[in-house]
């Protein structure tokens, strides 16, 4: 019998810790507080396996060195936080345009601009939405313990490659830096997805962008005989540049698509008493741990409140957030922003349920007290 | 002796956007000759670019191609050589996408000296936005952004090349196709990051504001602003003042990234695997 492999691990560390689980064999990064915990992880790590770090001239730089390696064959990452999350914005497109596999970690600080660099914040939620220019899809994953950043890690990656997209793992500042006991799970007990390939002999065409049925078409590396082109303009199914205007609706479309056929294996999701809540509770991330202790008081009090926890941010988990307010007569979003996800929720009730928002710029955590007192006032 | 081109063509991406006049159709051509020569298989080549006029030229070449957004074509390309250094790694940018929005990368692909070859398609101009004003822009020539001529100095991509730390530097003129195949040729073989600033005249948008003539009028004067470096000893300092040289100007051996990232693995692989064995 093996020994677990117990860890007390950081966010941080515990991201590391499940990309590498993964199979990510390339980082490239630029220090910046409060994620530089994983570049600097990956730079002892990476070579120890074979992998490659390099840190990058800037952030620009560094998504696109990611892009690159994916390309060439490598489950690729880069960390980052505001301000080089704001930076890397453009590539962020390129790489769902392209449907280049790779994985963006935004270990989420204060801001606008600067803002506060070693606070908690979630006030980048919208922007891993809707960051880059264009209609594009999103996959955006937030966890809420050191064990989750491990899986959403894992998951991240494997959404990455079967997707051919840039999944986006939103963390914030609290549950990156707070430290708990992390059991890493053998090798064996990790599901590894990979970018589903072609069949494909020298001499057969590849159709880097042909629609299959599953919408998401099979991906061969550069150096494996198939010498295709990949392009940020929009493109036919050979990958070269398109005006075509029917080639271009189902292009775009297509991309936005291949996610919402998928959306229910890209859900993750946690219902907490949830089944008779009257007052329901919508939080992510470290606010959802003050939300789960405020609604255990808000039951010894007698309230039948609940708490609805979407790991999976987007694409928005809209039937699950419906099944968890059945029975509730309000909703309280509860955020480290002025009210972000709290639009999403109101557009998925209506107006039927008033949603509160409960929020807080100031660089703490939200207390359980004052969701507590949320759900208890009326 | 003649090569076959359409070996390495996408034939049927054809024909190319460039205006008539245009020199970069024949650095392009330089290129494929250096490959043809060095005779490397065409799946193990990956041409990178940016955007721009000389950003259109990965899609008419039969390799691996990757057309990236404006000025970051070589991190993408920095990407691609670390995750697999057994591939080729060209990267073809234009003045304006090497030097202006891409220049932080350019200087740091210099000091990294990743085995990549930048050819800088240099026409001293923004060509497909319309003849905006670019870091190459000569003081005194007019762009639509530089109605009364640029005020501004223009970067030497050579020198800053050189100063940044490529090991390998040269510049050619479109006009002398067979300097041009020396230049690009030397930049493939070296083992280390190479510049070569390849000089095409934009005779629609640079010509035309300038009144420098057409294509032919354009590569003369082209010719009369350079000299050959070889000859560098022969001519006084008055005759080279405000000159450009051209041929191989610069090259270094000095570590290559790759290189040394996979030494730096072997020197720290083995140790896991005692520390492992000791416990």
């Amino acid at each position: 019998m093996t020994t677990p492999n117990i860890k007390f691990l950081a966010g941080n560390e515990a991201c590391v810790e499940g990309a590498l689980a993964v199979g990510c064999r390339f980082f490239a990064g630029y220090p910046i507080s409060p994620s530089s915990e994983i570049a600097e992880k990956m730079s002892g790590r990476l070579p120890k396996l074979g992998g490659k770090f390099i840190q990058m001239e800037d952030e620009l730089a560094s998504i696109g060195a990611i892009i690159g390696a994916s390309l060439a064959g490598k489950k690729a990452m880069t960390a980052t936080s505001g301000p080089g999350f704001s930076l890397m914005q453009e590539n962020i497109g390129f790489a769902m345009m392209a449907e280049v596999p790779c994985v963006v970690v935004n270990v989420m600080r204060g801001g606008p601009s600067t803002g506060n660099p070693t606070g908690p914040s979630q006030s980048d939620v919208l922007q891993t939405r809707w960051g880059t220019h264009g209609d594009h899809p999103a996959v955006v994953l937030s966890p809420a313990t050191i064990r989750e950043v491990f899986d959403t890690t894992v998951h991240a990656f494997n959404f990455a490659e079967k997707m051919r997209t840039c999944v986006v793992l939103a963390i914030d500042e609290v549950v990156a830096h707070m430290r708990e006991k992390l059991v890493i799970p053998p090798a064996s007990e990790i599901k590894i997805e990979n970018r589903h390939k072609p069949s494909f002999k020298p001499g057969d065409t590849y159709y880097p962008y042909e629609t299959t049925e599953n919408l998401i078409p099979p991906m061969m590396n550069y150096g494996e005989g198939a010498r295709f082109h990949v392009t940020g303009l929009n493109h036919d199914k050979t990958g070269f540049p398109t005006g075509n205007p029917e080639l271009l609706e189902s292009g775009n479309r297509r991309l936005l698509d291949k996610i919402d056929k998928h959306i229910d294996e890209l859900t993750l999701a946690e219902n907490h008493r949830t089944d008779d809540a009257e007052v329901l509770v919508v939080a992510y991330g470290s606010t959802s741990r003050s939300a789960k202790r405020a609604v255990e008081e808000a039951r010894e009090k007698g309230v039948k409140a609940g708490l609805f926890r979407p790991i999976t941010l987007f694409p928005l988990p809209e039937k699950q957030i419906l099944a968890a307010a059945a029975h509730a007569r309000k909703v309280i979003v509860p955020e480290m922003n002025l009210g972000q996800y709290k639009l999403e929720v109101e557009r998925v009730l209506g107006k039927a349920i008033p949603v509160e928002g409960l929020n807080r710029v100031n660089g703490e955590p939200i207390q359980p007290s004052l969701i507590l007192s949320a759900i208890m006032g009326d | 002796m003649s090569m076959d081109y359409f070996e390495y063509l996408r034939k049927d991406k054809m024909p190319h956007i460039w205006c008539p006049g245009c020199g970069h159709g024949t650095i392009m051509k330089s290129i494929l000759r250096a490959i043809d020569k060095l005779q490397w298989n065409k799946d193990d080549v990956v041409v990178v670019s940016g955007i721009g006029c000389s950003s259109r030229t990965p899609g008419y070449l039969d390799f691996n191609t990757l057309h990236t957004t404006h000025g970051r074509a070589l991190p993408f390309a920095t990407g691609v050589k670390v995750a697999n250094p057994k591939l080729h790694v060209i990267v073809v940018s234009g003045d304006g996408d090497a030097m202006a929005i891409g220049g932080n990368h350019f200087i740091h692909a210099c000091r990294r000296n990743i085995e990549i070859s930048l050819i800088v398609f240099n026409n001293n101009i923004y060509g497909m936005t319309g003849g905006q004003a670019s870091p190459t822009t000569f003081t005194g020539s007019r762009g639509t952004t530089a109605p009364y001529g640029a005020i501004e100095q223009p970067f030497d991509v050579c020198g800053l090349a050189q100063g940044a730390g490529a090991t390998f530097v040269g510049r050619a003129l479109d006009m002398d196709a067979v300097a041009m195949d020396r230049v690009i040729l030397a930049s493939l073989k070296n083992k280390g990051f190479s510049v070569v600033d390849a000089w095409s005249q934009c005779t629609t948008y640079f010509g035309r504001q300038n009144k420098w003539g057409d294509a032919t009028d354009m590569m003369q004067r082209y010719k009369g602003m350079t000299y050959n470096v070889r000859l560098s000893d022969k001519l006084s300092e008055e005759e080279k003042e405000g000159k450009y040289p051209v041929g191989v100007l610069y090259q270094a051996t000095r570590p290559e990234f790759c290189e040394e990232y996979d030494k730096l693995i072997e020197r720290v692989r083995p140790q896991e695997t005692k520390a492992a064995a000791n416990v």
